[in-house]
Order: C-alpha cells, then sequence, then structure tokens
C-alpha cells in the first residue's frame, strides 16, 4: 500500500534519511579504516560505540562533568580501548592466520558485551537530554531537530580530515604503506605497532563521535545497543567497498536512505526493515563484489 | 613469564569450571528444601520488567520462606530477554535445578517460549504478567496470575473511544513481539466495534525488538492525522518512540498497554512521556484485597525510598503465594499434585484481587487499572471493569 504522500512528508523522511544514514556512515569509517590498512573485520566496532556510550553516560550522569569535558574524556577513553584492545587481543596474533584474528574479535566483542552487562547491568540507562540539539525546528509542515543537521556536518567533516591524515600526513602514508605490503613496509624501517595503535585509536574515536551523536538523538544506553549499529555499519562500509573511506561514507548514506524511503513507501513492509539491509547488501555483492568504490583484488601468485 | 601467565589463566579457567560445577551437584535430593524456579529476563531488552517481578517474588518468598515444614528456595533463570535463550533457561531449571515449579516469565514471547518444555516435563509454571492468550491455551501445565490481552485490547478501546473520543486510530506495534502484535489486534478488533467503522485503523506501523528509530513510521503516521496512537511493545522502545513523535510535532495522546510501567520508560522518554496513558493490573493507592493491604506494607517496608509500587511487583507477589496456596493444598512437592491443587485454585485472596483459575488455567479477572504519566510518575486515572 503506498500512501498518497504530501511533499512534506516526503521532504520529512528525505531529512530523516539523511540524519540516520551519516550516523551509520560514520561508524562505518571506523570499520573501513581498520579494516583497509589490517585486513581486519573488527567485529567489535559495534561494542566500542557501545562503551563509549557508556563513558558518556557515566561522564554525564553520574560524575556530573560539563558536556565538553565529558566529551573529550570519552573520545580519549575510547581511543584508548581502542589501542588497548588491539594490544592486548589482536597483536599477539600479528602472525597467526586472519581467520584467527576474526575469531578474537568476535570474542572481543562477546566479553565487551557480557562486561557491560556484568558492571552496568542489562537496564537501559536514559542518556542526558540536549534540549539544544533535540528541540525541533518546525519550518512549514517539517520538523527538524539541529541534530539531524549536525549529524551529516560531523561525518562530512570528519571523512575530511580522515582523508586528509592519510593522504596528507606521515602517518597516513605509514598507514597506507602498511596496507599495500606489511613486510615490505617493516624492512623500510615504519614502525608498524605504533602505526596499527594509531590506526585502532582513530578508529575507535570515530566510533565515540558516532556515539555521543546516537545517543543525543536516541537517549538509552544498553550493554547491547552496538550489536544491530555494528552490523549496520559493517553493511554499510562493505555496501562502499570495504577498506574505502569516502566508500563507507556512501554505503551509510545508501543505507539510511533506503531504510527510511522503504518504510516510507511500502508502510506495511516496515517490520522487514532491518532485512532491506542485507537485500541490498546481496544485490550489491552480486553485481559488484568489492562494493561501489572498492578497489579490485589481484590475487598475487 | 608469557607461559607462566597462560598457564595461570588455564588453571583459573579449569578452577571456575570445576566450581561451577560442585555449586550445582550439592544441593539436589535435598528433601529439606523445595526449589521454585524464577524465569525472568535479567539482561537484555526487557530487564526493568523482569527484575520487578522477581522483586515482587522475592518479597513473598522473604515474608513466607516455609511451606510444609520446608524450606522455599527460589532458584533464579535469566532468559536474557530472548526467545532462543528463554527454551534454554526453562530446560535448565527443570533439568539440572530439578524446580517443584516454575514462576514467571515477564513478557508473554518468552512464557510462551518455554510453554512446551513444561508440558513435556509436566512441571506446573505460573505467567505473572504474561498476558497473551496463547501462554494457557492448549498448555494443562501453564497458569497466570493476570488478566489476558482481549480483556486489556478492549479496556484501551473503550479508553480511546470514550474517554478520549477518538475516531482514527494509528497503531505502532512491535512485531517481532506476541505480546504487541496480540494486543494491538484484540484493540483493533474492539475499537472497529465500539466505532462501527471498519476503516478507523487509518495506519499501522511495525518495528523490530530493539529498533531505536521510528522517525519513518512516525512521519507516515504524522500524515494521515490520527486522533490518538496506540503503541503496546517494549518499555525502552516505547519511550524512544513517544519522543521522537514528539520531535516530529505529533501531538494527539499516545497510549499503550501494561509494559510500559517501569521506571526507564520514564527515565528515558523523559518530559515527552508525560500524558501517556496505559491499561495496568494493580494501583497501590487502592489496594483491592487485605493481602493487597499486607503486599503494600511490607514493600513499603523493605523499600521505603521507592515512589510507587508497579503493578508486576504484585503480580510476582501474587504468582508466588497462590504457588504456597497450591502446594499448602497438595500436601506435597510433587509437580503432578501441584499442577492439580492449581488447576482447582478458588477465590484465592491475591495482592491484585481475588483470583479463581479457569479451566484455560487464567485468572478471571474483569477489572483494569488505567494510569497516566503525570509528573514524572505513573499516576491513577480510573478502574474499568468489563463484564463479558
Amino acid at each position: 500500500m503506498v500512501v498518497g504522500m504530501t511533499l512534506s512528508t516526503f521532504l520529512q523522511q528525505l531529512i530523516n534519511g539523511l540524519s540516520l544514514g551519516s550516523l551509520y556512515a560514520l561508524i562505518a569509517i571506523g570499520y573501513t579504516m581498520v579494516y583497509g590498512i589490517l585486513k581486519l573485520i573488527n567485529f567489535a566496532h559495534g561494542d566500542i560505540f557501545m562503551m563509549a556510550a557508556y563513558f558518556a553516560y557515566f561522564g554525564i550522569s553520574v560524575f556530573f562533568l560539563p558536556w565538553y569535558v565529558t566529551f573529550i574524556i570519552t573520545i580519549l577513553l575510547t581511543m584508548l580501548l581502542g589501542a588497548g584492545i588491539e594490544r592486548m587481543a589482536y597483536r599477539p596474533l600479528r602472525e597467526a592466520p586472519k581467520t584467527s584474528l576474526l575469531i578474537s574479535a568476535i570474542g572481543v566483542s562477546f566479553l565487551l558485551e557480557n562486561l557491560a552487562t556484568y558492571l552496568f547491568s542489562g537496564k537501559p540507562q536514559a542518556f542526558p537530554e540536549f534540549p539544544v540539539m533535540t528541540t525541533p525546528i518546525f519550518v512549514g509542515g517539517l520538523s527538524i531537530q539541529p541534530v539531524s543537521i549536525v549529524i551529516p556536518i560531523v561525518a562530512f567533516f570528519l571523512m575530511t580530515v580522515l582523508l586528509f591524515i592519510i593522504n596528507k600526513t606521515k602517518v597516513g602514508m605509514a598507514m597506507r604503506a602498511v596496507s599495500v605490503d606489511y613486510d615490505t613496509a617493516k624492512l623500510m624501517g615504519i614502525k608498524i605497532d605504533n602505526v596499527i595503535s594509531s590506526t585502532f585509536a582513530i578508529g575507535s574515536g570515530l566510533a565515540a563521535v558516532g556515539a555521543l551523536l546516537w545517543c543525543m538523538k536516541y537517549p538509552s544506553v544498553l550493554p547491547l545497543m552496538g550489536v544491530v549499529p555494528g552490523l549496520k555499519c559493517f553493511i554499510a562500509a562493505v555496501i562502499g567497498g570495504i577498506g574505502n573511506v569516502k566508500g563507507a561514507v556512501l554505503g551509510g548514506l545508501i543505507l539510511g536512505f533506503s531504510e527510511v524511503l522503504m518504510v516510507a513507501f511500502f508502510p506495511s513492509l516496515t517490520g522487514y526493515r532491518d532485512a532491506v539491509a542485507f537485500i541490498i547488501l546481496i544485490i550489491i555483492l552480486l553485481f559488484l563484489p568489492n562494493g561501489i568504490l572498492g578497489k579490485k583484488q589481484v590475487e598475487k601468485v | 613469564m608469557k607461559k607462566s601467565l597462560s598457564l595461570l589463566l588455564c588453571l583459573a579457567l579449569v578452577a571456575t569450571m570445576t566450581a561451577g560445577c560442585s555449586g550445582s551437584s550439592t544441593s539436589s535430593d535435598n528433601s529439606d528444601v523445595i526449589k521454585v524456579g524464577v524465569f525472568e529476563p535479567l539482561t537484555g531488552a526487557n530487564a526493568s520488567g523482569g527484575e520487578l517481578e522477581l522483586e515482587g517474588v522475592q518479597l513473598a518468598n522473604q515474608l513466607h520462606p516455609e511451606v510444609l515444614g520446608k524450606k522455599v528456595e527460589l532458584v533464579v533463570a535469566d532468559n536474557k530477554s530472548d526467545k532462543a535463550e528463554a527454551t534454554t533457561a526453562a530446560a535448565r531449571l527443570i533439568e539440572k535445578d530439578k524446580v517443584s515449579a516454575i514462576l514467571g516469565s515477564w513478557g508473554s514471547s518468552l512464557s510462551m517460549a518455554a510453554g512446551d518444555i513444561v508440558k513435556s516435563n509436566k512441571i506446573p509454571a505460573i505467567a505473572l504478567s504474561a498476558t497473551n492468550p496463547q501462554v494457557t491455551l492448549g498448555n494443562d501445565y501453564y497458569f497466570r496470575v493476570c488478566f489476558l490481552d482481549p480483556f486489556q485490547g478492549t479496556v484501551m478501546a473503550n479508553y480511546a473511544y470514550k474517554t478520549l473520543g477518538a475516531k482514527k486510530v494509528a497503531i505502532v506495534q512491535e512485531v517481532s513481539n506476541d505480546y504487541s502484535v496480540g494486543l494491538a489486534k484484540f484493540f483493533t478488533d474492539s475499537f472497529t466495534k465500539l466505532s462501527g467503522d471498519a476503516s478507523a485503523i487509518v495506519s499501522t506501523g511495525n518495528y523490530n525488538t530493539g529498533d531505536q528509530d521510528f522517525n519513518g513510521i512516525l512521519t507516515n503516521i504524522k500524515a494521515t492525522n490520527p486522533d490518538v496512537i496506540f503503541a503496546p511493545g517494549n518499555y525502552t522502545e516505547s519511550a524512544l518512540l513517544i519522543k521522537q513523535a514528539r520531535a516530529l510535532g505529533i501531538t494527539c495522546p499516545i497510549i499503550g498497554g501494561d509494559t510500559w510501567e517501569t521506571n526507564e520508560f520514564i527515565t528515558v522518554g523523559g518530559a515527552d512521556v508525560e500524558g501517556a496513558v496505559m491499561s495496568t493490573f494493580f494501583d497501590d493507592t487502592n489496594p483491592p484485597t487485605e493481602a493487597g493491604k499486607t503486599f503494600v506494607a511490607e514493600y513499603k517496608k523493605l523499600y521505603p525510598d521507592r515512589q510507587n509500587i508497579p503493578a508486576v511487583t504484585a503480580l510476582g507477589y501474587d504468582g508466588y503465594m497462590m504457588l504456597m496456596d497450591a502446594i499448602q493444598r497438595a500436601g506435597s512437592a510433587d509437580p503432578q499434585a501441584i499442577r492439580d491443587a492449581l488447576a482447582t485454585t478458588t477465590n484465592f485472596e491475591g495482592a491484585t484481587g481475588v483470583i479463581t483459575i479457569n479451566a484455560n488455567g487464567d485468572a478471571e479477572k474483569n477489572s483494569a487499572i488505567v494510569k497516566v504519566v503525570k509528573d514524572g510518575k505513573f499516576t491513577y486515572l480510573d478502574t474499568v471493569t468489563i463484564t463479558q
């Protein structure tokens, strides 16, 4: 059933799609970055996102820190957590087959989920409200929360910063070298461990920013809150071409828009919204196995 | 150094595993103890509901720790708000812990997931606040102490039609949750009958458990301009849904069912859930029975800081007390004897009202409490009695 849609309803849905898609994009960038450099799908990414939400919740609601202090602490703590996870769970497996790393990542994901359940209880906590960001502005029948505009701006800003880091800085050059050829990079005197740690720190920092914006828009914090966004953003990263930062943003936006527009045009199918993500994934992989912006993989013999 | 560390870790692992085993094997075959399983979601999306029911069971257990001269031991199993886990948790209670009866679970879907297991193992179970008819239907071993969704749907349809004067209703349901889908359907049936208008439901939106973004559904609903939105579902999702509805400029009343009455509904929803109306089982300011007054007094003694008593806690209390009554009458802790005694429960005075178990294993209840969120508290609005 297609509802005879007015222009304002359609525009409203586009705004909904833009803010949801940009959130996906933000988290997908972190996913794709770690993959691009290490060829590792960091399944714990969604749970790092969840931990960031708890850091922010504790900062504001329990320790009563001002929001800007909390945000900085949250991002720093999450970066530390990401680098720490790499140090404990991935570095010892550096020489092991990629499958071991992948399984280690799944293990870290379960560990974080259960740790959070144990430490913070399984009950949802209310994330503090940011009226400046959430009080809607009404423009001719449209309702726009400032946060819905801030999210895409932040996402594009961080994408630009990240591209700058990767393409223009020394660390970025080292990252690219590691991603092209790990062993040669090592021979060239690149400090592999530092490069990989900073990759994880940056990726986790992006997850933290994503978590902060996510919680402003959807203000509840739960130990399992990272599972679905983690999965969706992984899909977004794959759609865009995993390993490619611009691809992750594109994938996130495609996913966000298609979810919302499916709800808009086929209201009776809204329960299958999560399935849409997977259907899009399958279709795109059938025609573009490397994703939309992904590079062709050349197997070296 | 590295080797000794890994050795240490291995040792710790073995130690915890054996500790786990020894803990479980000691207390079986102890005839001085009657084991009662409490089967609740204590983690995951429904954790708050499970905890509230558990508190009621534990309060009753503290007040009445013995039956037939034996100590009653509560064995708590977490079903993790997950249907697959629920089956495992129920099986573990029966096979490993050898419980005589089971109380729970919060959430019809979770209770239904355990239905086949209690039935095939012939262990009686009492659902506390699971309102979907399917929980007890065709299952001689599942009983319940609360009212059912056909009744609850009628109560809310009456409220929407008569009190709010609504003509057009939008429905949002949690499509992966049997409780929500069932209640939405009973509401729809009842409302279309009351209004005589087959197209009174102008829009239906579906979402999945755990969803956080409802803007798409709500934008569709806003376009149909309903007089009221009926949105039965889990408390966290519902609170986020109401927040997003208000942010989109939807101003009509939003009403729901018994699952909303948890503290988290208000903490997550904040000012936006003010005015949300729901049907529930119990009003602590006006307990219907003497047992209810005792329950309220004891609850306030135990938790002096709490502002109001959630209805599901009272049902947890009732479930335990009704089970004790059945064990007393059965004169034994044999599961089959307890089942038979439960099936013949008549005029048992519970905190939430007088309970008589009918042929389906359901409590025959014909009145519900309607509450509204006012100044951040669940406040009594009305008592609705419907004679069928």
